[in-house]
Parts: structure tokens; C-alpha cells; sequence
């Protein structure tokens, strides 16, 4: 309870971590009400619903104009009859679930790389440092649409996706995580725990680990941000999983069917507003990180 | 001379290092799926309309001589290589004789066209806008200018770019809809032509620079409230110096120069925000070119495109990185 108090406390310090937690809260709550409203096996996928409704909470067929149940579309559908509010409900959890998977990879082995890179040092470190720096340097979204296109499965699935993505996902936490224990292996308490005895392990579970935190915190945070723009960048090239109502497939296809010039701006507002959402949100978690990282960083009032 | 010539060799290295890496990349990656790019191409269009493009058997042939399978691995890798340091990237696989390298070429003025101007203005605006938040003296309504700004600078482009195509393009009709000069007009040195060009590159340079400028802000404020507390500042303003050529030739123009380096860095981020935006936009450029080769599975083009923009971000973060230390004094590259 007292750490919850302390918890809150600090989160009304820091507001943008609070905002930031406070959008994947409210989003989180959307997925589970709103999964509570549809059929998660064919409300999202074409011909669920008569085509290219806008948002109305009562529609009757034109046949049939005061039908006695009248069904909700609250965001409209798409020209292919897809509901809009089910492909908002598991559109955003699929890309999350993509930003997810390929940023946590990312984060596994690039912490790995990281960690046994600034331990082992020498040619091994070199190697480990020369291609992180080389790779970051390359446009990621390209170097996956050749890999993407050469797989050429046009029905690639989430989680097929993700794995692609993470590919490239463990560049960045790779080079914070050295670099952090790089620094840290001079600090006064790691030499002391090691005249101490203490054995490489113990130094790295017990000492290092609690302070790394909120770098493995950040690192996160950035590798699923990048993912989650990979990803929708090679849907929107044709690439993602074409089948499947992501976030970044719905934008494809309001792209490929211009959706805009036939009027039905629903159809492009509600995937465009969503990840707007998504990635402000993941922006204000990274911030607020940031500041719990660095306590000393704080914005220049 | 401000650089070793021992970083200049290493880093000349890395930049070799990059080149060959996506060469390579280019090599073995078609080898190692077990499709065939030009099998697919003659099924493809056997289905669509039972004719093949006269030549195409010529294509064929040249295809299975310049990637033999008669030959070793290593002697097909050695002529790939000499290929692509001659410039020689095959021939596009849908538009047949065209070679990947002409069609490129019809692209790129128009890519590095909008990047320069777009990765320019959001530099120089976000960095302004930086500077002004950080200014204690300057107007208060700057620092509201910062939250709107960053929220578009956590914004994919080509997202922003499509919500300005149904506001401004579709609603408003204030700019034309996509494409890079109008229909019919030809593509010529005319005054009206150029006009033409720009109108039609407002819209996506608007959604680079709003998505880009954030960044600069953040980056620019700080190195502000660094360089204010510097001696060289307090010395100025004891000397009685005019605000602005304070703010200016003191502030900015200190802080400005490490935010070049970041410049070279972001670079990558930038291209492939400004592929998608091309692509949102049918603007005649790379990402139009990519998408467009990606829809009609032109694998030769496609590899091409991604291995002309990887080299072309690798010279320019190497030119980048020899210009900066004559830049800035404060910076050398002796060894670290």
C-alpha cells in the first residue's frame, strides 16, 4: 500500500510518465470492453458488415428503414465491410503485440550483446561495437523491405511480422546497455563488491541489474517504438500481413483504395487517430523514463 | 589540421565496410530464398494476359549469364561486385530494357530535392523555435509552442501527411492531391513549370517538416541553456551587447554546431520517413519508385533503390564527419 502511495506520488512528480501510462491504460481498457462487443474472428475482416457506412449507433438496411435491432457501427466500416470499431479493437492490440515482440527480442539480445561486450572487451567487443555502429547508420526500414520482399510470404502473419522486425530491433539497446556498463564497471560500489569477492554473477544480478533498470526501462520503450514504425512502414509499403487488420495494414489499404478521395474519411480518421494515440503515448513513456533515469536531467524551469 | 589522418583512414574504412556489407546483403539474399524473381515475372503475367514483353527471353538469358549458375560461387560474387562499383545494377524486371540505374536516376532529383529542403527547414526552424524556448527573455508563448510541436514530432510523417491530403488537398483544395507536377504539363525549365513543381511539394514537405522539427527543438533548447551558462555569455552581456545579436551570434550560433552532428545521425530516420511520405503522396520519387516495384515484385529494382540510398547516407554521413571539426574548434578527433 505505502509503495503504491509512493508510486502515485512520484507519478504526479513526473507527468509525462503519468499521461503516458495513463493513454496505455485508457487503450488497454478499449481492447477489453471493446472485445466484449465483437467477434473477434470476422467483425474485422471484409464482408462482416454492409459496406461504407459512416459512424452511426442505429443502422437499418435502406429495405428496411426502422428495423427493430438496429446495429451499432460506432466507427463506421470500411468499402470492404470491415467494422471499423473491431479492427480498432484488434488492430491495436495486434500492433502492439508486433511493437512488443520484436522490442522485447531486441531488448533480450541486445542487453546479452551489450553486457558480454563490455565484460569481454578486445576483438570480440570490437566486432560487437563496429557493427552496432555501422548498422545503426543504415535506414532499418529499408534493409527489411529487401528481407521482407525476398521472404515474399504475402500471407505473413503477426507474429511472423514481429520476428522479422526484431532483426534489427537489438541495435539500440545493445549500444545503451554497454556504454551503461561500461561506466558502471568503474563506479566505487562494483569495486568494492568485487575486492569483496563477489563473483561475475552476483556483481551482475546484484549490483548492476537494479541500477540498469531504468535503462532496460528506456531501451524497451525506444526498441518498441521503432518496431511499431517498422512495421507500419512496411505495411504501408505492401509488406505487413495483409490479411490481418493492423494498424498499419488499415492505413494501407485507406491509402490504396483512397479512401479520402471517395469521402469516407472515418475509414482513414479512426486507424490515423489511433496511432497518433500510440505513439504519443510511447513518446511520453520515454520521457518520463528519461527523467527517472537521470534525475539530475530535470527541464530547465 | 584539426584530424588525424588515422581517424580519416578508419573512418573511410567504415564507410567501405558499409558499401560492401550492402552489396553483399544484395548478393545472397535472393540466393538464400527459394523464389526466382523472373519464374514469378513470366507466371505473373502468363495469368494477367498470356503476353510477354517482347525481348523478355533475351532477359532471361542475360539474367542466367550474369548470375550463372555454370559458375563457382565466389567467381559470380567476384563480377557481382565489379558490377556494382561500375554502377551496373541489372535490369528492371517490369519495365524491361530500362535498367534499374536509368530508372533510379528519374527518382532521385526529386527525392534529394525534397530532403534537402525539408531536412534543411525543420533543422533551422525546430532549432529557432529551440533557442526561443530556452531565451529567458524571449516571449512566453514559445514555451506553449513545444508540447503541439513534439506531439507531431512523435508522429510517423506519412501519417501527418495523410491527415493534410483530406484537409488541406481533398476539403480545403488549396494544393493539388499527390504526384509531383500536373498532368500534362511536361517536365521543363519554365518559370510556370517550377511553380508548378513547388505547388505540388508543399504538402509533403509541410508533413517532413512538422514531423521533423520537434526533435531539433528538444535537442537545441538544451544545448541553449548549456551555452548560457558559459563565461563567454556572461562576458558578452557585461559588455552591453544588443539582445538579439547576443541571442544570435552567442546563443544560437554555439549551440547550433554540435546539433550539426545529430544531423548526420538522424539522416537514416529522415530518408525512410520521407519514402512513406513520396508514397503517401504518388510523389515522383524513391518511395513512389519502391512501392511501386514492391506491388510488381521487381526484385532487382527494389534491391537497387534500398542499395543506392544505404550508400548514398554512408558518403554523406562521411563528408559529414570530415567537414565538422573545421566547423567547430571545440572538436577534434584525436584518438579518444
Amino acid at each position: 500500500m505505502n509503495q503504491l502511495l509512493s508510486i502515485l506520488q512520484y507519478l504526479r512528480r513526473n507527468k509525462s510518465l503519468a499521461l503516458g501510462l495513463g493513454i496505455l491504460v485508457f487503450l488497454t481498457l478499449f481492447t477489453v470492453v471493446g472485445l466484449q462487443f465483437i467477434d473477434r474472428k470476422v467483425d474485422p475482416y471484409p464482408l462482416a458488415a454492409p459496406a461504407s457506412i459512416p459512424p452511426t449507433l442505429s443502422y437499418c438496411p435502406r429495405t428496411e428503414p426502422d428495423c427493430p435491432n438496429p446495429k451499432a457501427y460506432p466507427f463506421g466500416t470500411d468499402a470492404q465491410g470491415r467494422d471499423l470499431f473491431a479492427v480498432a479493437v484488434t488492430g491495436t492490440w495486434m500492433t502492439l503485440q508486433i511493437g512488443f515482440l520484436a522490442g522485447g527480442i531486441g531488448l533480450v539480445v541486445g542487453t546479452f550483446l551489450g553486457f558480454t561486450s563490455a565484460f569481454y572487451g578486445g576483438l570480440y567487443d570490437a566486432v560487437i561495437r563496429l557493427s552496432v555502429d555501422v548498422l545503426l547508420t543504415v535506414p532499418g526500414l529499408l534493409v527489411l523491405v529487401v528481407i521482407a520482399s525476398s521472404l515474399g510470404d504475402k500471407n505473413i502473419t503477426v507474429t511472423g511480422m514481429g520476428l522479422i522486425i526484431s532483426l534489427l530491433a537489438w541495435r539500440g539497446p545493445a549500444r545503451v546497455i554497454r556504454s551503461q556498463v561500461l561506466s558502471m564497471r568503474e563506479r566505487s560500489y562494483v569495486m568494492m563488491a568485487r575486492l569483496n569477492g563477489m563473483s561475475n554473477m552476483a556483481i551482475i544480478f546484484k549490483e548492476m541489474m537494479p541500477n540498469l533498470l531504468p535503462y532496460l526501462g528506456a531501451s524497451l520503450v525506444s526498441a518498441v517504438t521503432s518496431a511499431i514504425f517498422a512495421s507500419m512502414g512496411l505495411a504501408a509499403l505492401g509488406l505487413g500481413p495483409l490479411r490481418e487488420p493492423t494498424l498499419g495494414v488499415t492505413i494501407y489499404w485507406v491509402i490504396n483504395q483512397s479512401a479520402f478521395l471517395r469521402g469516407l474519411w472515418w475509414w482513414g480518421a479512426v486507424p490515423i487517430t489511433i496511432v497518433a494515440l500510440v505513439f504519443v503515448m510511447l513518446f511520453l513513456i520515454s520521457i518520463g523514463l528519461d527523467e527517472l533515469a537521470n534525475p539530475r536531467v530535470r527541464r530547465a524551469r | 589540421m584539426r584530424y588525424s589522418w588515422s581517424f580519416v583512414l578508419r573512418r573511410f574504412g567504415q564507410l567501405l565496410l558499409v558499401v560492401w556489407a550492402a552489396a553483399t546483403l544484395n548478393f545472397f539474399i535472393p540466393k538464400l530464398t527459394p523464389r526466382n524473381p523472373l519464374r514469378e515475372k513470366l507466371l505473373a503475367e502468363a495469368t494477367r494476359s498470356g503476353y510477354i514483353a517482347p525481348g523478355f527471353e533475351e532477359m532471361v538469358q542475360a539474367y542466367e549469364t550474369k548470375f550463372g549458375l555454370d559458375r563457382p560461387l565466389w567467381q559470380q560474387y567476384l563480377t557481382y561486385l565489379g558490377d556494382v562499383v561500375r554502377g551496373d545494377l541489372g535490369y528492371s524486371i517490369a519495365n524491361y530494357p530500362k535498367t534499374v540505374w536509368e530508372l533510379i536516376l528519374e527518382g532521385l532529383p526529386w527525392t534529394i530535392g525534397l530532403l534537402l529542403t525539408t531536412t534543411l527547414l525543420a533543422f533551422l526552424i525546430g532549432s529557432l523555435l529551440g533557442a526561443l524556448m530556452a531565451w529567458p527573455k524571449a516571449s512566453h508563448w514559445f514555451r506553449y509552442i513545444l508540447p503541439s510541436l513534439l506531439i507531431f514530432g512523435a508522429i510517423p510523417a506519412y501519417v501527418i501527411a495523410l491527415t493534410l491530403i483530406y484537409f488541406v488537398a481533398f476539403r480545403w483544395k488549396l494544393v493539388p492531391l499527390g504526384g509531383g507536377y500536373s498532368i500534362g504539363s511536361t517536365p521543363s525549365l519554365t518559370m510556370s513549370f517550377i511553380l508548378d513543381v513547388l505547388h505540388h511539394s508543399i504538402l509533403p514537405a509541410l508533413a517532413l517538416v512538422l514531423a521533423g522539427a520537434g526533435g531539433w527543438a528538444i535537442g537545441m533548447r538544451g544545448m541553449m541553456v548549456t551555452v548560457q551558462g558559459e563565461d563567454y555569455m556572461t562576458f558578452a552581456e557585461a559588455k552591453g551587447l544588443k539582445e538579439w545579436r547576443l541571442f544570435l551570434k552567442y546563443g544560437v550560433r554555439n549551440a547550433l554546431l554540435p546539433q550539426v552532428t545529430s544531423l548526420a545521425l538522424a539522416l537514416s530516420f529522415i530518408v525512410s520517413g520521407s519514402v512513406l511520405v513520396e508514397l503517401v503522396m504518388g510523389y515522383p520519387g524513391l518511395g513512389t519508385l519502391l512501392a511501386r516495384s514492391i506491388n510488381q515484385l521487381d526484385y532487382f529494382m527494389i534491391y537497387g533503390i534500398v542499395f543506392v540510398i544505404v550508400v548514398a547516407i554512408a558518403v554523406t554521413m562521411f563528408i559529414m564527419d570530415m567537414i565538422y571539426p573545421l566547423l567547430d574548434p571545440r572538436i577534434s578527433y584525436e584518438r579518444h
